[in-house]
């Protein structure tokens, strides 16, 4: 960790963020679409676990703890159960984009759109 | 009694949590035994928020701590921050939990007969208990990163709901647009509660607004809060998913999903006025409310006014009454620093009562309009306005309930719309009187949108296609009955629910302090 600067993940974190608006923004295809979601999820849960790391602490490891302070492991718990949720919320998203290529025989946002007005 | 509301902020999240689990396995061995499990607990929760409600205007906030010894102890022995989790209910957080307990209880008794006639009946009662936890999550957490994962629960499940009837394709269109809304809003919480917890390093609600600093991070974070649940709510110019949802959805959950958009309304209501009430720089935030407030209201109505599906119709409709409520806080907001204007008896203490008892009223005769939308969509089996007609005829209590919603909705005196619009308009015009021209020119509209859907949709003669109908199963009925005696009983009493449940509503907003100190104690 020392050679690594301080903010890099913080850095790659807003990188990944801001290809996941393009994608969500300018891509027409739904499967691009829910993969934006997933690259925005990744990056949301990046920064939570660049978060965990102070300087100077110990990770929060039972075994063999070394002199010093321990590091409260709240973001490594926040960033599980966000992956969780995230991998319901695409698993639905799927879902749903089959039954819609079911029904309308494309992917494309804008062929396969009923509701107008 | 006295432990039953002690215990009753958890026992009202976690009862429709177990019986969503135990409808499907109840569900196997029998129908009616299902039905009576999915009623029975929304009735056991709506009386225990009552009851909680009751107690919260009598005696103050309550706090209950997960895992502690006793649930009022927040913060453990030998610590000097809140570590577990916290629930925390104040006259806001109750006044919320009222309208989604009355609202889901409806919907649930319209789903019995609404849903009859679809498979997988048993999935989709679990989905709605499981909404009705996220929503009373959302409304009773004193912590932020909860206040994401009920969202989330309340935003999957009602996702879910919405493309509920796999066979049409516009189904899985709405379901779909708003699962990605969802979970773009829902990843933006997570990264704002991200910033907080690496400055202050603490999730609660309370210990971070006694603590924030408003330094450039923490604005980006409201502004990613506030856009986030603004996009939720379907504000313009963030609504374009918004009727496209609602109108496909079973007109039950849409019933539903206007209260959660409402959740997500006090959600960000307490990001701005506990979170950072301390703090804020109110004139500006305050304004920004304001703008766009007005914006919804009038993008709405126009909106509403030429669209021929029946739910889409009042889709945009219900676009426009949140714009009334925005702009009935955001006034609050902006003249917050003034304690002469939010004290007791100044006019932004009022604006703000109008905006939250609008709220109340919208819960009330917005799904009200969307369950005689779902009654016409059952008899006729169209959505499409300019194929009904005469509906009237057979449809005696639908036309009635429905007539009640539209005088409701366009603020026709003596009904409950009226008082809480009279309320935002007097307060709204000592700010600046224009809001208030436009606010009554929008309720214009309204008044003649839904009268020209009245027109086509009940009068006149009996078409030949729906002369076989019969009037819609009594559940139904029942369900829509139950808002319209809601709305009853505000048009008779509004003083009564003004003073015992708005006021405190406005006043939990208005000063932060006893939420704070709820859990931290009162600084020395």
């Amino acid at each position: 960790m020392e050679n690594i600067p301080l903010n890099f993940p913080f850095l790659a974190a807003a990188l990944l963020a801001a290809i996941s608006f393009y994608i969500v923004i300018f891509k027409r295809n739904l499967i691009k679409l829910i993969m934006g979601i997933a690259i925005m999820a990744s990056a949301v849960n990046l920064f939570l676990v660049a978060l965990g790391y102070r300087a100077g602490g110990n990770a929060p490891i039972y075994t063999d703890v070394p002199e010093g302070s321990m590091v409260l492991p709240v973001p490594q718990a926040l960033t599980l159960t966000s992956i969780v949720i995230n991998v319901a919320v695409l698993a639905l998203m799927l879902t749903m984009v089959i039954q819609i290529y079911r029904h309308t025989g494309s992917l494309d946002s804008e062929k396969s759109r009923k509701l107008k007005g | 009694m006295a432990a039953l509301i002690t215990q009753s902020p958890i026992l009202i999240i976690a009862i429709p949590l177990l019986a969503a689990f135990l409808t499907p396995l109840v569900g196997m061995a029998s129908k009616k035994a299902r039905n009576a499990l999915v009623i029975g607990s929304l009735v056991f929760v709506a009386f225990l928020v009552f009851a909680l409600a009751r107690d919260v205007v009598i005696n103050g906030i309550h706090v209950y701590t997960l895992g502690a010894a006793s649930p009022a102890q927040a913060i453990p022995t030998g610590f000097i921050v809140p570590v577990r989790i916290i629930l925390e209910v104040d006259g806001m957080s109750a006044f919320f939990g009222i309208i989604w307990a009355v609202v889901s209880l409806a919907a649930a008794i319209y789903s019995l007969s609404h849903i009859a006639g679809e498979s997988g009946q048993n999935r989709f009662y679990t989905l709605l208990l499981l909404m009705v936890t996220g929503g009373f999550g959302m409304m009773f957490t004193g912590d932020l990163f909860n206040l994401f994962v009920f969202l989330e629960i309340a935003s999957i499940s009602g996702g879910a709901l919405i493309a509920y009837r796999t066979r049409y394709a516009d189904t899985q269109e709405g379901g779909f647009k708003y699962i990605v809304v969802s979970a773009i809003a829902g990843l933006m919480v997570l990264f704002a509660t991200g910033i907080l917890y690496a400055q202050y390093n603490s999730l609660n609600i309370a210990y971070l607004a006694q603590t924030i600093q408003y330094t450039r991070l923490d604005q980006i974070a409201l502004a990613l809060l506030l856009i986030a649940f603004a996009m939720k709510t379907g504000m313009v110019p963030l609504h374009l998913w918004f009727p496209d949802a609602y109108s496909v959805a079973p007109a039950s959950i849409t019933g539903m999903l206007v209260i959660t958009s409402h959740a997500c309304m006090y959600a960000a209501f307490r990001v701005c006025f506990t979170l950072y009430g301390r703090v804020i720089d109110a004139p500006v935030v305050g304004w920004i409310l304001i703008v766009f407030g007005l914006l919804t209201m009038f993008v709405g109505v126009t909106m509403a006014v030429y669209q021929k599906d029946v739910m889409r119709f009042m889709s945009y409709h219900a676009i426009s009454q949140l714009g009334y409520m925005w702009l009935g806080v955001g006034v609050g907001l902006a003249v917050l620093g003034n304690p002469a204007l939010v004290g007791v008896g100044g006019w932004g203490r009022e604006a703000m009562s109008g905006g939250i008892f609008h709220i109340l009223n919208h819960a009330m005769y917005k799904p009200l309009l969307f369950f005689t939308g779902g009654a016409l969509f059952h008899y006729t089996g169209t959505r499409d306005l300019t194929k009904m007609g005469g509906l009237a005829h057979k449809m005696k209590w639908t036309t009635v309930l429905y007539i009640i919603g539209t005088l409701s909705i366009s603020g026709i005196p003596p009904l409950n719309g009226f008082s809480s619009k009279i309320l935002i308009y007097e307060s709204v015009y000592q700010f600046n009187p224009i809001f208030t021209i436009v606010g009554i020119i929008v309720s214009i509209l309204t008044l003649a949108s839904f009268t020209k859907a009245f027109h086509s949709a009940f009068m006149g003669a009996e078409l030949p296609e729906y002369r076989g109908g019969r009037e819609v199963p009594k559940s139904m009925i029942i369900a829509m009955g139950i808002l319209a005696a809601g709305i009853v009983f505000i048009t008779l009493f509004p003083s009564l629910i003004v003073d015992s449940t708005i006021h405190p509503a406005a006043d939990a907003l208005i000063d932060p302090n006893p939420y704070i100190s709820a859990v931290i104690g009162v600084a020395p």
